[in-house]
């Protein structure tokens, strides 16, 4: 055979001969000819042009050729609809033809052919291959369902395939059963309320027996299909895990980790003194272990779930320390992996071998691994307290090697030693002071300035060391720069006389030749506290430092439970939900493991508790439920007020629940516990390369902020930090003071007023070029609702954002003759889960002619439905009189929130990230603010200017807003001196939003 | 599922392309090229994220194979099919090679188009699918045989088909085990692992249940306790000649080819199956504890000025007398800014290889409980590089005619009811080998 000549034609006229060819009464000439047709479509040449002599050649008793026309059909069906109509008879015919093989390929190919028109001659024949007597067709036809529900959903379900293909989850043959199922499971996945997938113990019973019988790949279809069903009780639970333990022998490694998904999960559900569970335990890990053995490809899949296993229930693997040991041709992908999850065993018990292991690796080739190994060290240093002068030795000894890389590495984690580990190692300055001079990377500048700073009464010579970076200061990153300028404080407060000058220097050169707002400022700060009163700026400076945590860079937990329900699928191996990488409605869902029932177990995990029943999906907070019958919803609003409020909501969401149509309700209400999934906005899932080996320090832990996270690329914990937090934290330098400042500012840009710690408010007042940010943008009240609506009862309001908080702020007008009391008031589901934080406070009752003024403060953590417009929202207002329902609008800007400054970097990242078919553009007409007036105003209103730059006298401002359900939305405001008509252009991942916050603009400039 | 499956020469130029989801376009083809076979770094995982687009790889010689998706797929299961489809291929046409796969682009496509259901791998053995894709079309096929075929290809034996006949009944197992070892350069075990595949080779008529037996330690101990007479001494697949006289193993996992039944495994421990015809892996296992390593290698390595080193290692073989050891490599790194090496070995031929960095001592056979010797004197260029020599483990390859895990077949029965023929008749072959799998020691 040389079929390979096919790939050389490349002739011209080439379609004419190819033509003729395809004509050709010989039969072998024909198929020849087809073949370098589809040579030629492989390689990516169009040819679309030869449609009728390929389909002229379908006609055929030779399987051989006829597979090949139907594959040229499938690529070029859509392109050619109307001529796609010509294969349509064939395709009938053969699904009649007495051959199965026959009927199964004709059923196959016609799903494939995305032609509307063709779709609707495929139901008679699909409907009959369902019923076929011969399982290979129906297996195939199983799978063409799917097929058709993404091409016409709606056809499938008015043609009844639906229900069929449930049927065939009884079918005699596994294999049918196998498809029925994968089918099942991903049309249920477009339709996340549909409760297509009915799995009872009935239908789960069948499928734990087909798994027993059908293909490997059948057995994977089965066994995530059943990690998506939750068993009512342990005893269920337990049946279900005994009948898929036999899994985890299976060579095919899939299998195996879709087996320890459905164990993981269905685990949470025994009680943890059942013998069971403990066997359980055990039988998990030499499975796990001998996936290590497979090809590098699958080695590294099980690592990064492995990685989320030993997060999630690290007594499984905790022995299993060697098997992690990096082999030293090992494909570098692994290499990582594992030493992250070496880094998760360690403990007191395995840390002499882990350190032994690290310290061969910190020789090796590659820089990263190099590094990742030299950061492995600091952190067992600070995970297991025994082994820390043992590390910090190994450290040292690095540093002697005088590699570039490991000793800058080896610096920035001895930093971190010193912080868990006060007035301990403190005798290694001196060598790490020798070094000076071989660091250029940032970081490693940074902790080597921190460690100066931090000790500068035991360097002799500490105010040299400073003064030597200080030359180049404007060439140094900011977060070198940050750390000088605090590091010469403190150096200054340590040893006032000598080095009077050197701070006067710092501050000049931070404050005048700067234009970074946050080192100005920081320089401003430190400037006036040492002038005001230098014995506070000594208490705040050189305060006692928190102490760090031991274990980071965890995944955050709800997020962990999230990934543990995928293992085994990409998710799983990017450590990012679903929603982050998948575009539309597909596999969205966020999953949950289930509650533990077993008697007495649920108040040991509480987060797990609260989501009792969480069986049923929860709504991420970004993703929109589709409108539903609103005012069946409406109607059926309990007016009781509520009782209680965000933190507690199996109260109130009983209640709610309760009255079934507002219901759904306990499982969508946000519980505010629980921290935000992680925002796919800022998460752009471009590289799945591992987590950056971070930073060891906790969120809380504001000194170290800066320089933790500049430089790192942007996870979610970066961007939860706004600019102004970190500010904040800076000055601090003390614990008290951090967290004074790390809450205020939250609250600073909307209200000035708000309380900052002690004598320092006055601070704010240095101006120094900030501008100062106005008030948010309140809109003027409207009547929401006429009195002869409402038997005499008249509301207007509006709404504001103040101090973070949002107010809905009515004004309750009595116009009736009697006394009006109880009143009570409901919201409707909306789009952005606003409700009432607490009840509606009319303590008296509200006379004739009387007019009240109420401010009710909403959360956002109600129920969730997409409304249109987007910023709608319905109303019940209760009374002794009477309900009544009115719908207002607000403004989206009260959503934006405090915190929705984002990095420069993580801007550009975010704004390439974005599709562009996500841009709008706007018109704001009639605008007469100049580009800084514009930003202050915005300001004021949480829309954050990030950069400006000046294109040939336009003005491009880049903003970001941040709503409070975690989207995040990216401006471009284009600003022409002279003209007053600004261009806006707006991106965000929920383009649906877009609208609503063009509105705001215009709202906030025009007022 | 599986969106997409390419298949790409080391050029980056598409040899098999075969689209199943509408989410994923041509470009995709082009965004893998671009990114990931002509990106200039060296390739840092086997899944990328480019776009919103997710792609998987595996190489084969120079042959890229990328499977695409959109969706949160199960990724185990997509590189599983990877490797399965390259396994298909490798049955249908020997080596995956550029030209191989154009000489059968043809089969390729259909062998997709069967196996690859709208990105669902649907049944992938390669004994059923060779009953009914076979490039000469389907001929004249009768009835039953068309329905034959199907019930075969979804059917719970879908691996073996009805009706095979063999004049001489014949099986062949073989123990292929290879030992694993991370030795610290003052001989201490770091890490030390066996793992082993029992491949089989079967030559039965009919659709015979076989029973396989092993000296597992669960299995032993139960029979011990139980009282039933231990079968050993009635077998006629006498094990393999290790130096250790232990009964059982410990055997830390194993895994099973899909004929083995994992509820009986599960449940009684017990092997049973109908095998596939002809050769194919029946199960692999890993052990940890009691391995015998065949062989301990003793490192010196002396720095002498900055300009010359000396190597001393002694190898010593661990194992019978009686038994001989084959194929047996040492390589010892050496640095890069080497200039000259001598050797001296008491045994075999020692070479210094530049191109790879290395001396390779190979020796063709030595019998057990024996020590062999090589020094090494080797010359450095000066270099003002500052950084050390990484000093690479010295790794070691062999072959020993016997299972270092200790392993040993205690029978394997075969019952056909419908035929006739008995266990007996049944001629049965048994292999133990051990190869070096990683043999390391650190210097």
């Amino acid at each position: 055979m040389t079929d390979s000549k096919y790939f050389t034609t490349t002739k011209k006229g080439e379609i004419f001969e190819l033509k003729a060819e395809l004509n050709s009464d010989k039969k072998e000439k024909k198929k020849e000819a087809v073949k370098k047709v589809i040579a030629s479509m492989t390689v990516g040449k169009d040819v679309s042009a030869l449609f009728p002599d390929v389909v002229n050649c379908m006609q055929t008793d030779n399987l051989e050729l006829k597979k090949l026309v139907y594959l040229y059909l499938m690529n070029y069906a859509k392109s050619q609809p109307d001529m796609a109509i010509m294969a349509v008879n064939t395709f009938v015919k053969d699904c009649e033809d007495p051959n199965p093989l026959i009927r199964a390929l004709a059923v196959r190919t016609m799903g494939c052919i995305r032609v509307d028109k063709i779709t609707e001659y495929l139901c008679e024949p699909l409907r009959k291959c369902l019923k076929d007597e011969d399982p290979y067709v129906r297996k195939t036809a199983a799978v063409c369902v799917a097929k058709l529900h993404d091409i016409n959903a709606q056809l499938v379900e008015d043609q009844g395939f639906l229900d069929t293909l449930k049927d065939l989850i009884s079918d005699s043959n596994p294999m049918v059963v196998a498809n029925a199922v994968a089918a099942l499971s991903e049309i249920a996945e477009s339709h996340p309320n549909s409760n297509l997938l009915d799995l009872n113990p009935q239908s789960i019973n069948k499928l734990l027996t087909a798994l027993n019988e059908c293909t490997e790949w059948g057995q994977i279809f089965i066994l995530d299909c059943l990690a998506n069903y939750t068993p009512r009780d342990d005893r269920e639970s337990q049946s279900i895990c005994e009948r898929v333990t036999p899994r985890l022998s299976h060579a095919n490694s899939a299998v195996v980790l879709s087996a320890v998904k459905v164990l993981m999960k269905f685990m949470e559900m025994l009680p943890k003194d059942l013998d069971y569970y403990g066997t359980l335990l055990k039988k998990l890990a030499p499975p796990l272990v001998t996936l290590l053995s497979a090809e590098p490809e699958l080695q590294y899949v099980a690592l990064r779930n492995i990685n989320l296993i030993v997060q999630k229930r690290p007594e499984i693997l905790k022995h299993e320390m060697k098997v992690f040991f990096v082999k030293y041709n090992d494909p570098i992908y692994v290499k990582l992996e594992k030493l992250d999850i070496m880094i998760r065993l360690a403990s007191q018990a395995n840390i002499a071998q882990v350190l032994a292991e690290l310290k061969e690796y910190a020789t090796e080739v590659d820089v990263d691994f190099v590094r990742k190994a030299v950061r492995a060290i600091g952190r067992c240093a600070i995970k297991v307290e025994q082994s820390a002068e043992r590390c910090v030795s190994t450290l040292l000894d690095l540093i002697q090697t005088k590699v570039n890389y490991v000793v800058q590495e080896a610096i920035v984690v001895i930093k971190d030693i010193f912080r868990k580990y006060p007035n301990k190692y403190e005798s290694v300055i001196a060598t790490l002071c020798e070094n000076l001079d071989s660091l250029d990377e940032p970081e490693a500048r940074a902790a080597m300035i921190w460690i100066v700073g931090e000790y500068a009464e035991r360097i002799d010579n500490a105010d040299e060391l400073l003064e030597s970076f200080l030359e180049g200061f404007h060439d140094e990153s900011t977060q070198v720069q940050l750390q000088l300028l605090t590091a010469i404080v403190k150096l200054f407060l340590k040893k006032p006389t000598e080095t009077q000058e050197l701070v006067q220097q710092v501050l000049s050169l931070a404050t005048q030749d700067s234009d970074n707002p946050d080192l100005r400022d920081r320089g401003y700060i430190y400037w006036r506290l040492l002038s005001t009163d230098p014995v506070a700026a000594k208490e705040v400076v050189l305060a006692e430092k928190p102490l760090i945590s031991e274990e980071t860079d965890l995944i955050e937990p709800t997020l962990l439970e999230e990934l543990i329900c995928h293992i085994g699928t990409l998710a799983s191996v990017y450590h990012k939900p679903p929603s982050a990488f998948v575009e539309g409605s597909r596999g969205v869902m966020h999953k949950r493991l289930p509650a533990r029932t077993g008697s007495g177990e649920g108040t040991e995990c509480p987060d797990v508790g609260n989501a009792a029943g969480g069986s049923a999906p929860e709504a991420a907070p970004s993703i929109i439920p589709s409108q539903g019958d609103l005012l069946g919803d409406l109607l059926n609003l309990d007016l009781a007020p509520p009782t209680t409020t965000g933190p507690t909501p199996s109260t109130s969401g009983m209640q709610m629940g309760g009255m079934d149509l507002l219901g759904g309700g306990l499982d969508s209400l946000m519980d505010e516990s629980e921290p935000p999934h992680v925002p796919l906005q800022t998460d752009p899932p471009q590289s799945p390369s591992p987590q950056p080996p971070s930073p060891v320090y906790t969120h809380t832990d504001y000194t170290y902020t800066d320089y933790s996270h500049t430089d790192s690329p942007p996870d979610h914990s970066s961007t939860e930090h706004s600019p102004p937090a970190e500010l904040g934290g800076d000055i601090g330098g003390s614990p008290a003071m951090g967290a004074g400042f790390g809450a205020a500012p939250t609250v600073m840009p909307a209200s000035l007023n708000a309380p900052v710690g002690g004598g320092l408010g006055d601070l704010f007042d240095l101006g120094g070029g900030v501008g100062m940010p106005m008030g948010a943008y309140i809109p003027p009240k409207t009547v929401w609702l006429p009195a002869m609506k409402a038997k005499g009862l008249e509301i207007s309001g509006t709404f504001a954002r103040r101090a973070g908080v949002i107010q809905m702020e009515l004004v309750l007008t009595n116009k009736a003759m009697s006394v009006m009391t109880d009143f009570a008031i409901q919201f409707n589901r909306n789009s952005f889960g606003l409700a009432p934080a607490g009840p509606l406070q009319v303590l008296t009752p509200l006379g004739p002619n009387q007019t009240i003024e109420v401010s009710l403060p909403l959360s956002t953590v109600g129920p969730v439905m997409k409304m249109d417009p987007l910023n709608n929202l319905q109303v019940a207002v209760k009374n002794n009189i009477d309900v009544f329902y009115f719908s207002c609008q607000y403004p989206i800007s009260m959503l934006f929130v405090e915190d929705g400054k984002m990095e420069r970097q993580v801007f550009l990242a975010t704004w390439k990230d974005i599709p562009n078919d996500n841009e709008s553009q706007f018109q704001i007409q009639d605008c007469h603010l100049n580009s800084e007036a514009a930003s202050n105003k915005l300001q004021g209103s949480n829309i954050f200017t990030i950069a400006k730059r000046t294109v040939e006298g336009q003005d491009m401002l880049y903003m970001s807003i941040k709503l409070s359900n975690g989207i995040w939305v990216l401006a471009e405001l284009k600003v022409q001196a002279g003209n007053p008509n600004y261009t806006i252009s707006l991106k965000c991942r929920a383009p649906e939003v877009s609208q609503c916050v063009f509105q705001c603009y215009e709202a906030v400039l025009k007022n | 599922m599986i969106g997409g499956l390419f298949i790409y020469n080391h050029k980056g130029e598409v040899l098999i392309s075969r689209v199943y989801r509408d989410d994923i376009g041509r470009n995709a083809v082009d965004a893998f090229r671009v990114n990931v076979i002509h990106a200039r770094q060296q390739v840092r995982s086997p899944v990328t994220n480019i776009a919103r687009t997710s792609f998987f790889h595996v190489k084969r010689s120079n042959i890229w194979l990328a499977a695409v998706t959109k969706q949160n797929v199960n990724a185990a299961m997509v590189f599983e099919f990877l490797y399965k489809m390259c396994d298909v291929m490798a049955a249908y046409f020997g080596k995956v090679s550029e030209e191989n796969i154009k000489n059968n682009f043809v089969l390729i496509y259909e062998l997709l188009d069967e196996i690859l259901d709208f990105g669902y791998p649907q049944n992938s053995e390669t004994g059923a699918l060779k009953t009914f894709i076979t490039q000469q079309g389907i001929k004249g096929q009768t009835k039953e045989e068309q329905s034959q075929i199907t019930s075969q290809v979804t059917g719970q034996i879908g691996w073996r088909r009805e009706g095979i006949k063999y004049r001489r009944n014949e099986l062949f197992l073989d123990v292929l085990e290879s030992v694993n070892l991370l030795m610290s350069p003052q001989g201490q075990v770091l890490s030390a692992h066996v793992s082993g595949r029992v491949v089989m080779k079967s030559y039965l008529s009919g659709m015979p249940e076989c029973k396989f037996g092993m000296n597992d330690k669960i299995v032993i101990d139960k029979a011990g306790k139980g009282g039933v007479t231990d079968e050993v001494g009635k077998s006629d697949l006498g094990g393999g000649g290790s130096t250790s006289g232990k009964q059982s193993i410990a055997i830390d996992d194993c895994t099973f080819n899909q004929c083995v039944r994992l509820s009986k495994f599960d449940s009684e421990r017990s092997i049973s199956f109908i095998p596939p015809d002809g050769e194919y892996e029946l199960m692999r296992y890993r052990t940890t504890k009691d391995i015998i390593l065949p062989f301990r290698v003793i490192p010196l390595v002396r720095e002498v000025g900055r300009t010359k080193l000396e190597v001393k290692v002694v190898i010593k073989s661990n194992f019978k007398p009686s038994l001989l050891a084959q194929k047996i490599e040492v390589r010892i790194p050496t640095p890069l800014n080497t200039s000259g090496v001598q050797v001296i070995c008491m045994k075999g031929k020692a070479k210094y290889k530049a191109s790879e960095n290395a001396i390779v001592w190979k020796i063709k056979r030595m019998a057990g409980m024996k020590e062999s010797q090589i020094s090494a004197e080797i010359e450095l260029l000066p270099t003002n590089d500052k950084k050390k020599w990484a000093r690479p483990p010295i790794s070691m390859n062999f072959e020993v005619p016997f299972a270092p895990s200790g392993l040993k077949v205690r029978y394997l029965k075969v019952f056909e009811s419908k035929l006739n023929y008995s266990d007996h008749d049944v001629v049965k072959w048994v292999r133990y080998i051990g190869r070096s799998g990683i043999y390391e020691t650190r210097c």
